[in-house]
């Protein structure tokens, strides 16, 4: 019987001074070109809090509003905040900065990160009023310590400093003195996507009413590698934040594969259930801050403020049939295989064709989740809308298909796809931030399906020049079918009644 | 255009000389071709790779160009490319690339 899915969520953290320090399009630059003009300017066109939580698009990955409302306003969205905008959505929450940093020192187990004095107890404060902090988290935070202390971290020992506001308020400690996989910079960023994958696990449990002890399997996702000298990417983030998070029964491992990856995981998690090995797999995935003012060289000579301010985070729960929740089809996987060649339409075909193993069209499908970007980060960039490039592509192969005529294919993009939302954090917007929508409007019965695309550019690594994706649908349950993980005592009793009387007969008969 | 793929356009061009090298770009917007071909003659307009200030001045191509198209057999390019020429728009694309090669190309 086909897995479900039960819940999701979906979390931003705004962290503008990590766009100035460790943005990898700012670092880069600072390294080549000290004195550019972009350097200087970037300070002055960052965004507010309140700015990026009334941000359309951000309040569509939190929950807020759908799709289909963020697609009726023109953009640019930039300048149009949504009016009594919060940071609490309905999926998730848009975290500060300050209190980010403060989860980070949550998160760390090995005493790296190191926060100043006054920063803390200001902090701590203000997380001791966050719901999902309970006294077990807050317990974790540590008093501080003085400024110089800090800055000598970061003078003689190569540690990574932390700003607010533009101050240095702490540091990440390097986890060993020469290995580089555990350097200041390394340990940064590996902290940064685990303590926001907690936050989106925290948020999983919290907004869909899920008892975390039922919990058995965590599998992430992220793009990021943690090892040492000697396996560099040995892992285990899954198990790291399972552990902050507190599910105290689940073990977990990570699935890399590009922004690919959460499909990928999704499609392993659904196949764990319905095998029975666990009965309910959480697909989970920090962000990264490396892709913080990725294209902010573009917004700014556009004249846009810098729109990647934002590092993201989702987490999914799959669990057995429960007879409601949207079923996950596991005999219709598309998947790009090592012969399928690297052209785009290529790539699209061998995703979409899953569906002729059900003779299905492809405006069978109600909607389709493909990279879901948000377009006004992407546009001003020369990368156009990507989901809409997408939808233009499977479109048109549902015209080389015979499945719609050439003039329906504007008809078709705006009928089975929708605008994209979702930050540029490489594997956040791949397919899955439409999960938590489409739960929705399979159960409210908007749509009665969907199919989920994630793609990864995998030579991105240098191994292979090979593209990647994977391809699954989602449909309403098909109800009635409950699935009974024990069997009961009377049904047991009938079981060895009936063995009995078939013993007892044979031995009449013989 | 990645910093990687300047540094190997750039060794290419060494090694085999600027005038025998023809670039073929598959980007999907007029915009980012633009850039793309900007980089490969006029030099990097980001300052960020290693093609910043130099002018190598390649011939660069848009595999959706006619000049391009014509070279390849019509199946082939129909199986490969077919669907995105549905979808792009090839006049954008073409407006962008020729104005660049006009400007920048030593080439041609």
């Amino acid at each position: 019987m086909n897995s479900v899915i039960l819940g999701s969520s979906y979390i931003m953290v705004y962290a503008p001074d990590m766009v100035i320090h460790n943005g990898s399009t700012q670092t880069t630059e600072r390294t080549v070109n000290p004195n550019s003009e972009y350097l200087k300017e970037i300070k002055n066109n960052l965004r507010t809090f309140d700015q990026v939580v009334s941000y359309l698009p951000n309040q569509t990955y939190i929950g807020n509003i759908t799709p289909d409302e963020l697609g009726k306003y023109e953009m640019p969205w930039f300048d149009k905040p949504l009016e009594g905008a919060t940071r609490d959505g309905k999926f998730g929450e848009i975290m500060p900065q300050d209190e980010f940093i403060v989860l980070m020192q949550i998160c760390d187990v090995f005493d790296l990160v190191k926060l100043e004095k006054q920063f803390v107890s200001n902090t701590k404060a203000k997380l001791m009023k966050h719901p999902l902090f309970d006294d077990g988290l807050i317990g974790r935070i540590k008093d501080g310590e003085e400024l110089d202390a800090i800055k000598k971290y970061v003078d003689t020992e190569h540690a990574e400093p932390i700003y607010n506001k533009g101050e240095l308020i702490g540091c990440v400690k390097r986890a060993h003195d020469i290995d580089m996989n555990l350097s200041g910079h390394v340990m940064f960023e590996n902290l940064v996507s685990k303590a926001s994958n907690v936050l989106a696990l925290l948020n999983l449990v919290s907004k869909n009413n899920i008892n975390k002890e039922e919990i058995e399997y965590v599998i992430e996702c992220s793009e990021e590698a943690c090892g040492d000298i000697n396996q560099r990417g040995g892992g285990n983030f899954a198990k790291a934040c399972a552990e902050v998070a507190g599910f105290v029964n689940a073990t977990g491992s990570d699935t890399r594969g590009f922004c690919a990856a959460p499909t990928h995981a999704i499609i392993e998690a659904a196949a764990l259930v319905k095998a029975g090995v666990f009965k309910k797999v959480v697909v989970s995935a920090g962000g990264s801050t490396a892709k913080l003012g990725m294209n902010g060289k573009d917004h700014l000579k556009k004249g846009y403020p810098i729109l990647e301010d934002t590092i993201g985070g989702f987490a999914v729960l799959i669990g057995e049939n429960d007879g409601v929740n949207p079923e996950i089809n596991l005999d219709l996987v598309g998947r790009h295989t090592v012969g399928t060649g690297s052209s785009p339409q290529a790539v699209i075909t061998s995703l979409v064709s899953s569906l002729d193993k059900a003779g299905l069209k492809i405006t069978d499908i109600d909607k389709y989740s493909v990279e879901m970007q948000n377009p006004e980060v992407t546009k001003p960039a020369g990368a156009g809308d990507v989901p809409l490039a997408n939808y233009k592509m499977i479109g048109a192969l549902a015209v080389k298909r015979g499945d719609i005529d050439r003039k329906e294919l504007a008809d078709f993009t705006e009928k089975h796809g929708m605008t994209g939302w979702a930050p540029t954090q490489g594997h956040i917007p791949s397919g899955v931030p439409y999960l938590g929508f489409c739960r929705e409007d399979i159960l409210s019965g908007k749509i009665k399906n969907a199919m989920i695309i994630g793609k990864g550019s995998l030579f991105l690594g240098r191994m292979t020049n090979l593209f990647d994706g994977v391809s699954f649908i989602i449909e309403a349950n098909k109800g009635g079918q409950v699935e009974t993980s024990a069997i009961s005592e009377e049904e047991v009793k009938k079981l060895i009644a009936n063995a009995l009387k078939d013993f007892a007969s044979n031995l009449l008969s013989e | 255009m990645d910093l990687e793929n300047q540094k190997r356009v750039k060794e290419f061009a060494e090694k085999y000389g600027a005038e025998n090298i023809v670039v073929i770009l598959g980007a999907a917007e007029g915009e980012a071709a633009g850039l793309a071909a900007e980089t490969v003659t006029n030099g990097d307009p980001t300052f960020a790779g290693p093609l910043t200030g130099v002018q190598l001045g390649l011939s660069v191509f848009h595999i959706c160009e006619p000049e391009i198209k014509e070279l390849v057999d019509e199946s082939i390019y129909d199986e490969q490319v077919g669907m995105m020429e549905m979808v792009l728009d090839i006049d954008d694309i073409i407006s962008e690339m020729t104005a660049i090669r006009e400007e920048f190309c030593k080439y041609l």
